[in-house]
C-alpha cells in the first residue's frame, strides 16, 4: 500500500485533534472548557500525554501559552470555547501577533448548521481574529482536521512566527473521520502550497552588507526579537559576529538576552527608555546593522531625525518589515541565524575590517564618554525604597540561578529592562508591541510550567497585576511557585509620568485608590504574601521569597514620585533625551509630540 | 481618493535598474519619491473562504486605497483565484502593500503589472440611459463611437454594454450624463501582462 499518511481507522474529530497535537509534540495545553469544546475535553480526559492547565480567564490562557513559547522556543497551545471564550482570547492573540510569538489557539464553535443564526455563545471567531492572527481556519470537514492542525503548527512557527486560530464547530469534532499524519519532510514546499517564507538569504545581499560593515568607522549593531525567535543558534552566532567585528551592540526590549549584558561591547537597551550611550550611538553611527528588529516607534523616536548620517542594513525574515518605517540601504531577507552564519563566513573570507583600528578606537572613546554620564544613576538614601533599587537587588540576589523574568506594562517594565541584566536568550518575557497590562502573571505561569525547576519572577506594578490576578489560582492549583514582585507606588506610574510631563501634572484617574491588601490577597489564594517598605529589609525579603516553594506575592512599597529615565520625549530625536527629573524643565514636549503615544 | 491626481510611473532609469542587484532591494531614489502613483496589481490566491476578507481587511486596517478590486476563480483544479486590484500611493506605500499582500498565508504571488512592463487592462460597464427624441438618438450615436453594444432597449431607454480601459469607461459615462444617465454597473478592472510570460512563471 502506498504511504499516503492516511490511516484507515475512523476516529471522532476530537480524537483526531488530540492525535494531531500529540504528533506535533505538544505536552501542555492552556485552556478553559465550555459547551462547544466538551467533546475535546472528553478526549483530553481519556489520555495522559498532554497536560491541561486550567486558567481562570481565556486571556490568561493565551499569555500563558506565550510564556511557554517564549521560554522554550516551542509553539504554545490554547484551547477555549466559542463566543466569550474566543473573544476573551483576542487580546492575547494580538499580543502574540505584535511580538511574533508562535501560538496555536483552538476555539470551539457552534455546530455548522447553526453558524450565522446568532446561536448561544456564537461569535464570528474567524472574522474577529483575522486581523489579530497570522492566519486562521474554520474547519468544516472532519477529514480536513488533522491536516489543518499540522498546517497551523507549520504556519505558527515558520517565517515570522505568530498566532494561528483553528475554529472547530462542535458537529465537526463529534463526526467520525480519518487521521492524516503530518508531512514527513520539513521542506516548506511540502507543508503549504502558497506560504513559503524565505529563510536562506541572497548571498549578494549579505556580501553588500558585509562590505558596508568592513568600511564603517562608527558601526553599531541594533538587534531585536527576531534573533531570539530564530533560535538559540542565532544568539550564539550573534555573539560570534559581535566579537569578531569588535562593534558595539544595542538591542530592543524584545531582543534582550540575545547578547550577554555583562559583555563590554554591550551598550544596553535603546529606545524611549533606553540608555544614553545606546541612543547616541544610534544617532551618530555611520553604519547601522539591524538584525531582527523592526524600527518600531519606541525605538526610533522622531523618524525625521532618526540616525541621519548612517547607511542602514536591515536583516528581517518578513519582507513587510523592510522599508516600512525607515528606508534602508541594504535589505537582507532571511532568517537571522542563516544570515549571521553567512555574514561571519564572508567577514572572515574578506579579511575583516578595511578601516584603520584608530577610527574604531575613536568611536569607542566617544561611546565611553557617553557611558561616563551613567544615565541609570539613582540614589538610594533614606527610608524609602527606590524602585530601581528594588529591581537591582532582585537581580543581584537571583542572577546565579536559572531565572526567568516576566513583566506587566509600565514603569516597572522599563526599570526591569534597564536594571535586570540578561545573559541568555528566552529568559526575558514581556509584552513589547501591544503593551498588555496583565501579561506578566499568566506568562509566568506558562514559563514555570515549561521550566519547573527554574525561578520565575513576574516584576509587576500594583495596577497591572490586578488585570489578571485571577491566574494566581491557576498557579496554586498546578503547584507553580511563581513569584510576583510588585513595585507598588500606588500610581499607574507611566500614565502619571506622562501626565506630569505632558498634561501639567493633572493626574486624571492615574491614582490607584482602594488597592487590596496584597499580603492578605496572597493568603486568600493560599499563597504566601510578604511586604517590605524598609530598604534595609529588602534583601531579606527577596531571600525569603526565594525560599518559599509556592507562589509568593511580594508587595514592595516604593517611592511614589520616582519617574523612569532616561526618556526620549515623544516627538523628539535620540539626541534629545531627558536624563533626569531636573532635565525635564529644559525639554518641554510641544507641538506634534503631544499627539503621539 | 487620489485617483485623478495619481501619476503613471515612469520607466526606471537604467542606472536604477543596475542598482537593483538582489532580491528585496529597491533603489533609494524611488523609495524616497513622494509623488503618488497608480498601480495595477495581480494577486494569485488560494480560493478558500475568507481570503477576500483578508485582502480587503489589510487595505482598510492599514489605511491603503483600493480604487478597484475584482476577484474570480481562474483555476478550478488548483482552486486558485485571481484578484486584480488598482491602488495608489507613494512608492514606499506601494512596496509596503505588495509586501503585506505577499505575506498573507493563502497568497501565492503578487505582481505589480504597472511596474513590470506593458500590460493591458479592461473593464466592462452596463450603462442605463433614459431619454426621448434628439437626446436618445445622440446617446445611441455616442454608443456607436465607443463600440458599445445595446443589450436592452425600451422606447424610452437603452442599456449599453461598454468595454475598454477604465478611462474609456469613465469618458463614456461622462458623455452620457447630460443625455439621461440613470444607472451604472461596473465590473472593476481585469488586467494581464503583455507577452508570452504567465503570471506564475
Amino acid at each position: 500500500m502506498p504511504d499516503t499518511g492516511i490511516t484507515e481507522e475512523r476516529l471522532n474529530g476530537a480524537a483526531i485533534v488530540l492525535k494531531a497535537l500529540q504528533e506535533q509534540g505538544v505536552d501542555v495545553i492552556f485552556g478553559y472548557p465550555g459547551g462547544s469544546v466538551l467533546p475535546i475535553y472528553d478526549e483530553l480526559f481519556k489520555q495522559n500525554s498532554i497536560r491541561h492547565v486550567l486558567v481562570r480567564h481565556e486571556q490568561g490562557a493565551v499569555h500563558a501559552a506565550e510564556g511557554y513559547a517564549r521560554s522554550t522556543g516551542k509553539v504554545g497551545v490554547v484551547l477555549v470555547t466559542s463566543g466569550p471564550g474566543a473573544t476573551n482570547a483576542v487580546t492575547g492573540l494580538m499580543d502574540a501577533l505584535m511580538d511574533s510569538i508562535p501560538v496555536v489557539c483552538l476555539t470551539g464553535q457552534v455546530p455548522t448548521h447553526l453558524i450565522g443564526n446568532d446561536a448561544f455563545q456564537e461569535a464570528d471567531t474567524t472574522g474577529i481574529t483575522r486581523p489579530c492572527t497570522k492566519h486562521n481556519y474554520l474547519v468544516k470537514d472532519v477529514d480536513q482536521l488533522a491536516r489543518t492542525v499540522h498546517e497551523a503548527f507549520f504556519v505558527a512557527k515558520s517565517g515570522r512566527p505568530g498566532p494561528v486560530v483553528i475554529d472547530l464547530p462542535k458537529d465537526v469534532v463529534m463526526a467520525l473521520g480519518t487521521y492524516t499524519e503530518a508531512p514527513k519532510t520539513s521542506a516548506p514546499s511540502k507543508q503549504h502550497t502558497a506560504y513559503k517564507p524565505r529563510v536562506v538569504p541572497d548571498r549578494a545581499a549579505v556580501e553588500a552588507a558585509v562590505e558596508l560593515m568592513r568600511n564603517s568607522k562608527r558601526p553599531v549593531f541594533y538587534t531585536g526579537g527576531g534573533v531570539i525567535n530564530s533560535g538559540t543558534r542565532a544568539s550564539e552566532l550573534l555573539r560570534e559576529l559581535v566579537k569578531l567585528t569588535g562593534f558595539p551592540i544595542t538591542s530592543t526590549l524584545m531582543g534582550l538576552g540575545a547578547f550577554p549584558a555583562a559583555d563590554e561591547q554591550w551598550l544596553g537597551m535603546l529606545g524611549m527608555h533606553g540608555l544614553y550611550e545606546a541612543n547616541l550611538a544610534m544617532f551618530h553611527c555611520d553604519v547601522m546593522i539591524n538584525i531582527g528588529a523592526r524600527f518600531d516607534d519606541r525605538v526610533t523616536g522622531n523618524l525625521k531625525f532618526f540616525s541621519p548620517n548612517s547607511k542602514k542594513i536591515h536583516v528581517d525574515i518578513d519582507p513587510s518589515s523592510i522599508n516600512k518605517n525607515v528606508i534602508v540601504d541594504i535589505p537582507v531577507l532571511g532568517d537571522c541565524a542563516h544570515v549571521l552564519e553567512e555574514m561571519i563566513k564572508i567577514w572572515k573570507e574578506k579579511g575583516g575590517s578595511k578601516v584603520e583600528a584608530k577610527a574604531h578606537k575613536t568611536w569607542w572613546r566617544q561611546i565611553e564618554e557617553w557611558r561616563a554620564r551613567d544615565c541609570l544613576k539613582f540614589e538610594q538614601k533614606g527610608k524609602i525604597i527606590k524602585p530601581q533599587y528594588a529591581i537591582q537587588r532582585l537581580y543581584e540576589l537571583t542572577k546565579n540561578r536559572k531565572t526567568f523574568i516576566t513583566t506587566e506594562v509600565g514603569q516597572h517594565q522599563m526599570w526591569a529592562a534597564q536594571f535586570y541584566r540578561f545573559e541568555e536568550p528566552n529568559r526575558w518575557l514581556t509584552s513589547g508591541g501591544l503593551g498588555t497590562m496583565g501579561y506578566g502573571l499568566p506568562a509566568a505561569v506558562g514559563a514555570q510550567m515549561a521550566n519547573p525547576d527554574a525561578l520565575v519572577v513576574d516584576i509587576a506594578g500594583e495596577a497591572s497585576i490586578l488585570m489578571n490576578i485571577q491566574e494566581l489560582s491557576t498557579a496554586v492549583q498546578f503547584r507553580l511557585p511563581v513569584k510576583i514582585f510588585i513595585i507598588n507606588n500606588q500610581y499607574m506610574g507611566m500614565v502619571r509620568q506622562w501626565q506630569e510631563l505632558l498634561h501639567g501634572g493633572r493626574y486624571s484617574e492615574s491614582y490607584t485608590d482602594a488597592l487590596p491588601d496584597f499580603v492578605k490577597l496572597a493568603e486568600a489564594y493560599h499563597c504566601a504574601g510578604l511586604r517590605v517598605s524598609d530598604p534595609d529589609k529588602l534583601d531579606d525579603t527577596i531571600k525569603e521569597m526565594m525560599s518559599i516553594n509556592k507562589p509568593v506575592i511580594v508587595d514592595v512599597l516604593v517611592d511614589q514620585k520616582e519617574n523612569c529615565f532616561p526618556m526620549i520625549p515623544s516627538g523628539k530625536a535620540h539626541n534629545e533625551m531627558i536624563l533626569s527629573a531636573e532635565d525635564t524643565t529644559k525639554k518641554v514636549i510641544t507641538g506634534e509630540g503631544l499627539a503621539l503615544v | 481618493m487620489g485617483t485623478h491626481m495619481a501619476k503613471t510611473p515612469q520607466k526606471p532609469e537604467p542606472e536604477e535598474q543596475a542598482a537593483n542587484i538582489y532580491e528585496g532591494s529597491i533603489p533609494l531614489a524611488r523609495l524616497k519619491d513622494k509623488d503618488i502613483y497608480r498601480h495595477v496589481m495581480a494577486v494569485l490566491v488560494d480560493n478558500e473562504s475568507g481570503v477576500l476578507a483578508r485582502v480587503v481587511g489589510l487595505f482598510s486596517g492599514r489605511g491603503y486605497n483600493i480604487e478597484s478590486l475584482t476577484v474570480s476563480e481562474v483555476d478550478k483544479e488548483k482552486k486558485l483565484s485571481r484578484i486584480n486590484l488598482v491602488t495608489s500611493g507613494t512608492r514606499q506605500v506601494v512596496e509596503q502593500i505588495k509586501a503585506q499582500l505577499g505575506r498573507l498565508v493563502p497568497v501565492h504571488i503578487v505582481h505589480d503589472l504597472t511596474d513590470e512592463g506593458p500590460s493591458v487592462s479592461r473593464e466592462l460597464a452596463l450603462v442605463k440611459v433614459r431619454g426621448v427624441g434628439e437626446k436618445r438618438v445622440e446617446a445611441l450615436r455616442i454608443g456607436d463611437i465607443f463600440r458599445s453594444n445595446v443589450v436592452d432597449s425600451t422606447t424610452e431607454s437603452f442599456v449599453f454594454e461598454v468595454v475598454g480601459s477604465d478611462q474609456k469607461v469613465d469618458a463614456f459615462i461622462d458623455l452620457m450624463k447630460p443625455l439621461g444617465l440613470v444607472e451604472v454597473s461596473r465590473t472593476g478592472v481585469a488586467a494581464i501582462a503583455r507577452g508570452t510570460k504567465g503570471v506564475q512563471e
